[in-house]
């Protein structure tokens, strides 16, 4: 924080603050060393594991599509044989999703919400630290089954009978339905936390009409985690049960049914796309504002969109459904709310278009992502509004050109925004620049290679290749496109090296960054680059929806938090008044053991019903031992 | 930037009560997740149900009388436990002692009147998909309990131990309390599924 | 006239050769099936409605970014929120409008898309891992035959597929004809599908199936009513016995190996139905769910090594001596 050295009482406010900061700094330190690592509950420290443990994935996934790529770049190649690509394009779909971006984003969020809600660490920080270990043994459970040729080989959707017990052989299904279960319980962990630090640790003044538009899509996107999660975990379960102990959960001939997966799959299925793309949305409202150097337009339209998309969300699962032979009717029904979708996702466009319009556009890399994000989004929108015509479906459901919607949904509607952010928010995370030269190029290669890459797909798609093909004949008219797109995805992965590259540059060599490099609005900036483990010395005191542009010399505080235990302030739901200093937990390995222990009685599941039994225990031991209390001053109330 | 106190927090509370405790707040939201789950397997139910030409497939209806026990006894339990709140509320530590042990019975009988509400289901979980929902639906349920009475268990002999005076622990009664009464609403709808829909 | 055109197709079908068809035999945009050529019109229709719209879209993004690009500093202007507000609520409208529009569009086109009625040719399609069952049901129950992979059809009328998974879910779809749909186990779906020109249409499993399921093709030939009817009466005989001595050779080989014991030729023993009836294989244009165009060759080499043909799939390898492969080979060819 820079001091104005002429302040009359100069000297006195340095000791007083000296000693405000060492004493901070001592109580919410996490020891250096490989203890403190594994004990750590900093909400920073667990959110830039997360994030790069989260983009492992991705290069990983990405390995696989390169893959899949050279496959499918001549007809009847014999590179890979089915059974390894089915493996490869199901784990390609299953780490895209579930260790890559649906945990990217939660771990963003992890990251920046304390941050710019203005408090110093988020909502049950040992929940936070367990969340971590879980999708970390998920991920690893995932990928050792793969490279021990065990992963699982029937679709990111895993429909049955395929992945029932007649048709599912070994344990291969078994262990993606078990994926399911520790990466949702880690996505479930965080939505808590956030929903809580978004609720109840708000910076005094921060009412529900000065939150930023981020925090306001992590709210809604954890409201749609806590409600469309649980429907994917009855379903896997179901699937365990059926395969494990002879339930007949989804087989016809025992008065089961095969559409009741798709039926509970879809439920969570379509509302993960909002998932992964709400928070992307309030990263480009949040960014916005800097780069266009004005107030987004239209906040209240942003927030309502964006809970808007939040409730139709799961009014529209039956639309992955519209050749399984439902009723028509239904069917019609479900095209006029997915039809409906477009208009929230409308809003948000228009009001970011009009900011634009309105703003005075600085050029950095971040708003070149957002471009990118406008120009490819709208497309994928577009071919959603086609998708969302049962006739429409009826020729392309299941084809390259639904390949090609959902990436230019997912990859230009979610990622573009989350590189644009790691460019905008690495200052906050590492206290460094990240290149500008770099960014650029990374970002015109990305663009570049990623629509060369995938819309083709699209024509592919109505010159009737399917999805999830290992093959096609040479006879098969398909040959010159699918080249093209193999030849442009090498486009895409150097856009995309580059960017790794500036990462690991600009994180040690980087230019040293201030507080506020963008001169942005929201708090986050108002601390240190990176911050301290207390995030703010004292905690913001909030006026406006942009605190920092309202005076850009002085941050109203509030004083009187204990420094000799982690406390924080708790405030009202709505109008975010001040209602008790409540303690933060200490760190602590239970998290940690609690996992381990996790992880050991869902892979233990797999082979045996008793592990659900005898692998409890431990679990409660961990958790008796992460609860009691310690007699710290954290304990006193 | 220079900052400006202007705002001193020095006498608020060290511990925020009912919805001023974070922890409220995430009982709630877990809640939440646990509701979403069982009227989904309730959904599963209904669904399944509407598919099949005869309901219950292949089986008896289930016997009344375990699953009505259950009910009443988790009725019954809601007394000492709006009491237990009440007495959290107002810190009153010996009543508080008295009320986690009798709590702890209260989440003990159900389960051991549960051991014989799955035989009473007349259908194993492996003879077909009606089989198989009403066992998930206990199962679930029970699953709710045993959890809620591990936690009731330990918060009980918290109390006795020197952690017990502590208005963080009558918070975590009072949250363990709400819990318990979620854990019999829920129970209410599984109860009329399994046992009353096959008789309407 | 349709006649005409009719033959015309047909003589074209004889020409072009099974493999290396020029045209995008299996396409959504390529269509003669009458409900393929309503949905092409849906399909373009919407595709050039959000072109434009795109189109717009960008012209704005790009005159957002342009106007203010050196812009030093914002001189506020009365009245220019009330006017974004108000651009912004147009947008809006038009989006409402124009999603709506599609909404009825789609409607009509999907109730004109379910039209079948009772008196229609019936096929029942059983989808198989990795290949399509086919049973020609009738009024008359004599009438009955199975075949497989190949769904001959005649040109002008309406038929009516009963789609059925057996094993797992496949998807039943010929771009060129109609649009898919999914053949569930445990419940059966349908789908009608009616061409006006003679021709051979590919269609190909659209829902993933498994191992094979990029193998798993299958032929829909529509011709005129006459050369049809002769087809199906022909179909309906059993097959004929084996004329020359090596086909009566492959004919005890494939009675005493275990091909039998999967397959089915009316008029033998071989009464196998876990793959496909092979009482007239040598009618078929392709083998193994279109892999291989059906000749003596591609027959031998499929029965010498399934497994490395289409790995996975559920005929075993049967060591059979060259002796005996040739001569299986020569019966199979042989059962036109």
């Amino acid at each position: 924080m820079n001091r104005p050295a002429t302040a009359p009482d100069t000297h006195d406010t340095d000791i007083a603050r000296t000693r405000l900061t060492s004493a901070l700094a001592k109580t919410w330190k996490t020891p250096p060393g490989f203890w403190g690592a594994l004990t750590t509950v900093d909400h920073k420290i667990i959110g830039r594991r997360y994030i790069f443990t989260a983009f492992v994935f991705l290069a990983l996934g990405g390995v696989l599509a390169a893959l899949m790529r050279l496959q499918l770049a001549q007809p009847e190649a014999r590179l890979i044989g089915p059974d390894r690509y089915n493996q490869i394009f199901t784990m390609h779909g299953a780490n895209m999703m579930f260790l890559f971006a649906v945990p990217v984003m939660e771990a963003v969020a992890v990251y920046l919400v304390p941050l710019m809600v203005g408090t110093r660490n988020i909502a049950f920080p040992r929940l936070n630290a367990f969340s971590y270990w879980i999708y970390l043994a998920g991920g690893a459970l995932l990928w050792t089954a793969f490279a021990l040729d065990m992963g699982p080989d029937v679709g990111w959707f895993a429909y049955v009978p395929l992945s029932g017990p007649q048709y599912g052989a070994g344990k291969r299904a078994d262990i993606w339905a078990q994926m399911i279960t520790f990466t949702e319980l880690s996505a479930l962990a965080i939505a808590v936390e956030l929903v809580v630090t978004i609720f109840k640790q708000r910076a005094p003044g921060m009412t529900l009409d000065r939150i930023p538009v981020f925090v306001w899509a992590m709210l809604v996107t954890s409201f749609l985690v806590i409600m469309a999660m649980p429907a994917v975990m009855i379903a896997s379960t179901g699937l365990i049960l059926d395969r494990l102990v002879g339930t007949h959960f989804y087989n016809p001939a025992e008065g089961g049914d095969v559409l009741l997966w798709q039926h509970l799959f879809w439920f969570f299925g379509h509302p993960e796309v909002y998932i992964i793309f709400l928070p992307a949305a309030g990263m480009v409202s949040t960014m916005i504002e800097p780069f266009a150097r004005r107030p987004a337009f239209g906040y209240l339209g942003l927030v309502m969109a964006l809970i808007a998309t939040g409730i139709l969300a799961f009014g529209l699962w039956v639309h992955h459904m519209f050749v399984a032979g439902l009723p028509r009717l239904g069917d019609s029904f479900f095209t006029a709310s997915s039809m409906a979708i477009a208009v929230p996702a409308g809003i948000q466009m228009f009001c970011w278009l009009a900011t634009l319009w309105d703003g005075r556009p600085v050029f950095k890399t971040p708003l070149l992502f957002i471009m990118g994000f406008i120009v490819t989004f709208v497309i994928g929108g577009l071919t959603g509004v086609m998708v969302a015509s049962v006739p429409f479906d009826t020729q392309v459901h299941d084809t390259y050109f639904v390949v090609a919607h959902f990436h230019y949904v997912l990859i230009g509607g979610a990622v573009f925004p989350l590189l644009g952010a790691v460019h905008y928010w690495f200052p906050k995370l590492t206290g460094r620049m990240m290149s500008e030269t770099l960014g650029r190029w990374s970002f015109w290669l990305i663009i570049v290679g990623f629509n060369a890459t995938f819309f083709p797909m699209h024509i592919l798609g109505l010159e009737g290749m399917p999805r999830r093909i290992y093959t096609y004949q040479p006879d098969l008219p398909w040959h010159g496109l699918n080249v093209f797109v193999s030849l442009s995805s090498i486009v895409l992965t150097i856009g995309f090296l580059l960017f790794f590259i500036n990462v690991f540059r600009s994180a040690r060599f980087g230019e040293v960054a201030p507080d506020n490099p963008w001169d942005a609005p929201t708090l986050e900036w108002a601390t240190t680059s990176p911050p301290p483990s207390y995030n703010f010395p004292r905690i913001p005191v909030v006026g406006s929806l942009h605190p920092l542009w309202d005076d850009r010399d002085t941050l109203p505080v509030a004083d009187g938090l204990r420094t000799d235990r982690r406390e924080l302030i708790v405030t009202t739901l709505a109008s975010a008044g001040p209602q008790a200093r409540e303690a933060s937990p200490r760190n602590s390995i239970w998290p940690l053991l609690a996992a381990v222990a996790t992880t050991i009685m869902l892979i233990w599941s797999i082979f045996s019903p008793w592990a659900v039994v005898w692998g409890s225990i431990p679990i409660a031991v961990a958790l008796i031992g992460w609860f009691w209390p310690k007699g710290t001053p954290e304990d006193e109330s | 930037m220079r900052e400006k106190i202007v705002l001193d927090l020095g006498r608020l509370p060290l511990h925020g009560m009912g919805t001023g405790s974070v922890t409220w707040w995430g009982t709630l939201a877990f809640m939440l997740i646990e509701g979403t789950g069982f009227a989904l397997s309730i959904a599963v139910y209904l669904y399944l149900m509407s598919l099949a030409t005869v309901w219950p497939i292949n089986a008896p209806r289930p016997d009344l009388l375990p699953g009505t026990l259950v009910t009443l006894i988790l009725g019954i339990s809601l007394v000492p436990n709006l009491l237990i709140s009440r007495w959290a509320e107002q810190q009153d530590l010996r009543k508080v002692q008295i009320g986690m042990v009798i709590m702890s019975i209260f989440g003990i009988v159900p389960l051991i009147v549960r051991i014989f509400e799955f035989p009473a289901l007349r259908v194993s979980w492996d003879s077909n998909a009606y089989g198989s929902v009403v066992w998930i639906l206990l199962g679930l349920h029970t699953t709710h309990i045993i959890t809620d009475l591990v936690d009731t268990l330990v918060l009980a002999v918290l109390m006795f131990t020197r952690h017990g005076p502590n208005r963080r622990r009558f918070g975590d009664v009072q949250d363990n309390a709400m819990y318990w009464n979620f854990v019999v609403a829920t129970w209410l709808p599984i109860y009329g599924c399994i046992y009353w829909l096959v008789r309407l | 006239m349709i006649r005409a055109a009719s033959k015309a197709g047909l003589s074209a079908m004889l020409v072009v050769p099974l493999t290396g068809c020029g045209g995008n035999w299996q396409s959504a945009l390529d269509v003669y099936g009458s409900a393929a050529i309503s949905l092409k019109h849906l399909i373009i229709l919407i595709v050039a409605v959000c072109s434009v719209v795109w189109m717009l879209v960008m012209i704005a993004l790009i005159a957002a970014l342009w106007r203010n690009r050196d812009a030093r500093s914002s001189s506020p202007e009365p009245g220019r929120e009330r006017r974004m507000t108000m651009a912004v609520i147009g947008a809006v409208v038009a989006t409402v409008l124009i999603i709506s529009t599609f909404t009825v569009m789609s409607f009509i086109a999907t109730r004109a898309l379910t039209v079948a009625s009772q008196d229609d040719l019936t096929v029942r399609v059983r989808g198989l891992q990795w290949w399509w069952g086919l049973e020609y049901v009738g009024p008359d129950p004599s009438h009955r035959f199975e075949t497989a992979n190949e769904i001959h059809i005649p040109v002008g009328r309406n038929v009516r597929l009963q789609l059925e998974g057996l094993d797992v879910i496949h998807s039943f779809w010929v771009p060129s004809l109609a649009g898919k749909q999914d053949l569930v186990p445990g419940r059966p779906n349908e789908l009608t599908i009616r061409v006006e020109r003679a021709g051979v249409y590919r269609g190909q499993c659209a829902e993933f199936c498994g191992m094979q399921h990029a193998h798993m093709a299958l032929l829909v030939i529509a011709e005129p009513q006459e050369d049809f009817d002769k087809w199906a009466t022909a179909q309906r005989q059993v097959a004929t016995p084996p004329t020359d001595e090596e086909a009566a050779a492959g004919l005890r080989t494939f009675l005493t190996k275990p091909c039998a014991a999967c397959h089915t030729v009316r008029g033998t023993a071989a009464a196998g139905t876990t793959g496909p009836d092979l009482t007239h294989v040598g009618s078929r244009r392709t083998i193994a769910s279109g892999m291989f165009e059906t000749t003596r060759g591609s027959l031998a080499a499929w029965i010498a090594d399934p497994q490395t043909i289409k790995p996975g799939n559920n005929m075993p390898l049967v060591p059979l001596t060259p002796d005996e492969l040739r001569a299986v080979s020569a019966y199979l060819a042989s059962l036109k």
